[in-house]
C-alpha cells in the first residue's frame, strides 16, 4: 500500500518465497519446533476428519488474517496491535464457526469449544507478530500456507495413528471388523487400545514425533 | 454448596484445563523452566480467570444468550446474539487484562513486580478464553458458580504448571536421549501426569453422598466403557479410565 520505493520485481515463486512454504514443514515446524498451537493439536486429533477440518479452518483464518494484518500493518498503532489482531482473528473465526455449524454440524459438535479457541491458537498470533507485521501480503500468505501445512502434517500424523489403533477406523471406515459383534480381527482376540483415544496419549504421540524428528535432524537438539 | 464443591473438584482435578483439555499449553511449555516464574504465571492465571469468567457470564446471560435482552424490552425475547460471543469474549478478556495490569501497577506495585511481565501474555492464553467458552457451554446457573468455576480451573492450571516446573528443574540433571531433551521429555512427562490426574475422574461429591450405601463404582465404569465404543468424545472417555486401569 504505502510502498514508495519500487523494489526490483520479485517472481511470485522466488527461492525466498519457496523457503517460506517449505521451512515450516520440517526445520521450523510450528508444533514440534516453535511449540505453538499445541492446545488444538492435541485435543482434536482423535479422528482424521476432525484433524482435517481443523487444519482447513486454521488455513482459512491464518491465510486471510495474515493478509489482512499485512495490508494494515502500517496503519496499526503498535500499542494496541494485540487488540487489533484479536479482533481480526475473532471475526474470521466467527465466519468459520458459522460455516461449520451450517454445513458440518456433526464435526462442529465434536470440535465444540476448539473452533472458538482458534482465536487464541498461538500459531496465528505468533505469525501475525513475527511475520505479517513486517512483510507484504503475498509472502504473508505463503508463510500462512507453509505454517498451516506444517501444523496439519503433525495433526494428521497423530490422528491417523490414534484413529486406527484407538477406535479401529480410518476416516470413519471400520478397518478390523465390527467391535461389538466381534467380527473380523475382533473374533481372534484383537482389541482396540482405548488408552490411545484418551488425552495423555496425544502428548506421548507428539513427544515421539519430536524424538524421531530430532534424531533425524540433529541440529534441532536442545541444550536442556 | 454440594454443587460448588463438585464444580471445584471437577475443575481442579478431573477436568483439569491442562491434562484433560490441553488449554494454555503454549505458555505452560514456554514458562515452566523454573518454579518461581511458574508460580507467577499460575497466580496471574487464577486471578484473570477469576475476574473474566464472571464478567463473561454476565455478558452471556444479559446480552448474548437467546432472550437475554428482555431486561431492556420484552420485545427482544427472540433476539439471539450468541454468534457474537467469540468476539465479545475476547474483547472483554483483552481489555480486562489491560485494566487489571493498570490497576495492579497503580495499587499493588509489589504484586505488579511479581506478575508484571506475565499479565500481557495472558490475553492470548487459551485457558482464559477456554474458561469463558466452557462456562458458556456448561450453562452455569448463577454467577457464584461461574466465579467458582473460573477460580477453580485457575487453581488446576496453577497446580499443573508448578508441578511440571518442579519436575523440569530436576530433570535437567538426568540422562535423557539427546533428541528428547527439552521439549520431548516435557511432553512425555505431561502425558504421565495426565494419566495420574485421570485417576481423579469419576470424583463426584454429590453422587458419592447419595450412593454411599449403593452400588460399587465398577458398574458405572462399565456403562462408561460401552459409551466410549460409539463415541470418541472427551467427556464420556473420561469414565473409561476406571475399567482401563484395573
Amino acid at each position: 500500500m504505502s510502498e514508495k520505493v519500487k523494489a526490483p520485481k520479485e517472481p511470485l515463486f522466488s527461492k525466498k518465497n519457496k523457503r517460506l512454504v517449505v521451512e515450516p514443514l520440517d526445520d521450523n515446524n510450528p508444533v514440534t519446533i516453535q511449540v505453538l498451537g499445541i492446545c488444538s493439536a492435541l485435543a482434536i486429533t482423535v479422528s482424521i476428519e476432525q484433524a482435517l477440518v481443523m487444519t482447513g479452518s486454521v488455513l482459512f483464518v491464518l491465510g486471510a488474517g495474515n493478509m489482512i494484518i499485512s495490508m494494515l500493518r502500517n496503519l496499526i498503532p503498535s500499542r494496541i496491535r494485540i487488540i487489533v489482531q484479536l479482533v481480526v482473528v475473532a471475526s474470521l473465526v466467527i465466519i468459520v464457526n458459522e460455516v461449520l455449524k451450517a454445513f458440518m454440524p456433526d464435526v462442529a459438535e465434536k470440535l465444540s469449544v476448539f473452533v472458538g479457541l482458534i482465536i487464541t491458537n498461538c500459531i496465528i498470533m505468533g505469525r501475525f507478530e513475527a511475520f505479517a507485521m513486517a512483510n507484504k501480503p503475498w509472502p504473508s500468505l505463503l508463510d500462512a500456507i507453509g505454517n498451516t501445512v506444517g501444523y496439519g502434517v503433525i495433526l494428521v500424523l497423530v490422528s491417523v495413528f490414534r484413529e486406527i489403533f484407538g477406535s479401529g477406523k480410518f476416516f470413519g471406515m471400520t478397518l478390523f471388523g465390527d467391535r461389538i459383534e466381534g467380527t473380523g480381527a475382533y473374533s481372534v482376540g484383537y482389541m482396540d487400545n482405548n488408552f490411545i483415544i484418551l488425552a495423555p496419549f496425544a502428548l506421548f504421540a507428539v513427544g515421539i514425533i519430536i524424538w524421531i524428528q530430532r534424531a533425524r535432524n540433529t541440529k534441532l537438539i536442545e541444550e536442556h | 454448596m454440594v454443587d460448588h464443591i463438585n464444580i471445584f473438584l471437577k475443575a481442579v482435578f478431573s477436568e483439569n484445563m491442562i491434562f484433560a483439555y490441553f488449554l494454555g499449553m503454549c505458555s505452560y511449555l514456554a514458562v515452566s523452566k523454573t518454579v518461581k516464574t511458574a508460580v507467577g504465571l499460575g497466580a496471574a492465571v487464577i486471578f484473570v480467570l477469576g475476574v473474566t469468567v464472571p464478567v463473561n457470564w454476565l455478558l452471556e446471560n444479559y446480552v448474548l444468550k437467546e432472550g437475554a435482552l428482555t431486561w431492556i424490552d420484552p420485545s427482544y425475547a427472540d433476539m439471539d446474539l450468541s454468534f457474537l460471543s467469540f468476539i465479545m469474549f475476547i474483547a472483554v478478556i483483552a481489555s480486562i487484562v489491560q485494566l487489571v495490569e493498570m490497576l495492579v501497577e497503580k495499587f499493588a506495585p509489589a504484586l505488579y513486580g511479581a506478575l508484571g511481565i506475565f499479565l500481557p501474555l495472558i490475553a492470548v492464553n487459551c485457558s482464559i478464553l477456554g474458561g469463558a467458552l466452557f462456562m458458556q457451554e456448561r450453562q452455569y446457573s448463577t454467577i457464584g458458580e461461574a466465579t467458582n468455576f473460573g477460580i477453580s480451573s485457575g487453581i488446576g492450571w496453577f497446580l499443573a504448571i508448578v508441578a511440571i516446573a518442579a519436575i523440569r528443574e530436576k530433570i535437567k540433571y538426568s540422562h535423557i536421549p539427546a533428541p528428547m531433551r527439552g521439549l520431548g521429555i516435557t511432553f512425555v512427562t505431561t502425558g504421565l501426569m495426565g494419566i495420574a490426574f485421570m485417576s481423579f475422574s469419576g470424583l463426584n461429591y454429590a453422587e458419592a453422598e447419595k450412593e454411599s450405601c449403593g452400588d460399587e463404582p465398577g458398574t458405572t465404569s462399565e456403562t462408561g466403557a460401552v459409551e466410549v465404543e460409539s463415541e470418541s468424545d472427551e467427556t464420556t472417555m473420561v469414565y473409561d479410565i476406571n475399567s482401563e486401569e484395573n
